[in-house]
């Protein structure tokens, strides 16, 4: 079944089902669904593809200076530590 | 006291002090190894590097100053990005407009249908079209979204942290990050379709 209508609805369990964020058992209640439903299965695939590209599109490396700044702001050091 | 009482009380005390600074290293150490995720998060949540790194060094600030209160064994990440946004709101970014409350026509799906239908329903299937979009064009889309929905995409989606973890970081119910990362990442979509597609 490919209704748009219907699988809107879905859209809240596939958010979390994407964000691993689901117990046990409704893993398996998101699962069935994928299994049955071709339109929310490629929708789940685009969103997953998706969400890695915003995760590797804006994760920017600490800059090289930074540590040393943080680390001046340490306390004082610890004889034999 | 007699003078042996005296220099054993001093030992005890000194034994003390010994043990809280090899501890309190111990979770400076620990901070810093998180420097670099945390830094991933301050950078997408304000707008310039500079204002990125003065924040996590405001933020560390803190951190060295109060490492008693973080309680060993619990999340260090969390309670790091905790005092983060704790920080960034006090620095005056609660002028900017609260997120506006009109429904969005669009479903979610609609940067899926636009991009599948610049090479028909198929090409959802791949992968690839996810590729038409441009990193600059992510990085660009985030920073237009108002804070409080840029704020929880951040920290599911690039903090890599539970709704639970998310909620506590920010102090709001769960469901609250969760409609919030709902409507974001709309918002989020619509702003990618509108940019990237010509």
């Amino acid at each position: 079944m490919t209704q748009d209508a219907d699988c809107e609805k879905c859209e809240e369990l596939l958010q979390a089902y994407l964000d691993r964020d689901l117990t046990a058992e409704e893993v398996l209640v998101a699962e069935g669904h994928l299994e049955d439903c071709d339109y929310c299965r490629r929708r789940y695939r685009f969103e997953a593809h998706l969400r890695r590209f915003i995760r590797i599109s804006a994760s920017e490396r600490m800059p090289a200076g930074l540590m040393a700044k943080l680390a001046q702001l340490r306390g004082p050091t610890v004889d034999g530590l | 006291m007699s003078d042996s009482g005296a220099a054993e009380a001093e030992g005890d005390a000194g034994r003390r002090a010994a043990t809280e600074a090899r501890e309190r290293v111990r979770f400076e150490e620990e901070a810093l190894e998180l420097a670099d995720q945390v830094y991933r998060v301050a950078r997408r949540m304000v707008g310039t590097r500079e204002e990125a790194e003065e924040l996590v060094q405001d933020t560390y600030a803190r951190a060295f100053r109060s490492w008693k209160s973080f309680t060993p064994g619990t999340n260090m990440r969390a309670w790091l990005l905790r005092i983060l946004t704790n920080l960034n709101t006090d620095r005056g970014r609660k002028i900017q407009r609260t997120p506006d409350q009109q429904p969005l026509e669009e479903s979610d799906y609609f940067l899926a249908n636009k991009l599948a239908a610049v090479e028909g329903e198929q090409a959802l299937e791949q992968e690839r079209v996810v590729e038409r979009l441009s990193q600059g064009g992510v990085v660009d889309a985030l920073a237009a979204l108002p804070h409080d929905f840029r704020d929880v995409v951040v920290l599911v989606d690039l903090g890599d942290f539970s709704y639970a973890d998310a909620a506590q970081i920010l102090d709001v119910p769960i469901g609250t990050v969760m409609s919030r990362l709902h409507r974001g990442r709309r918002i989020l979509k619509k702003t990618l379709a509108e940019e990237s597609i010509t």
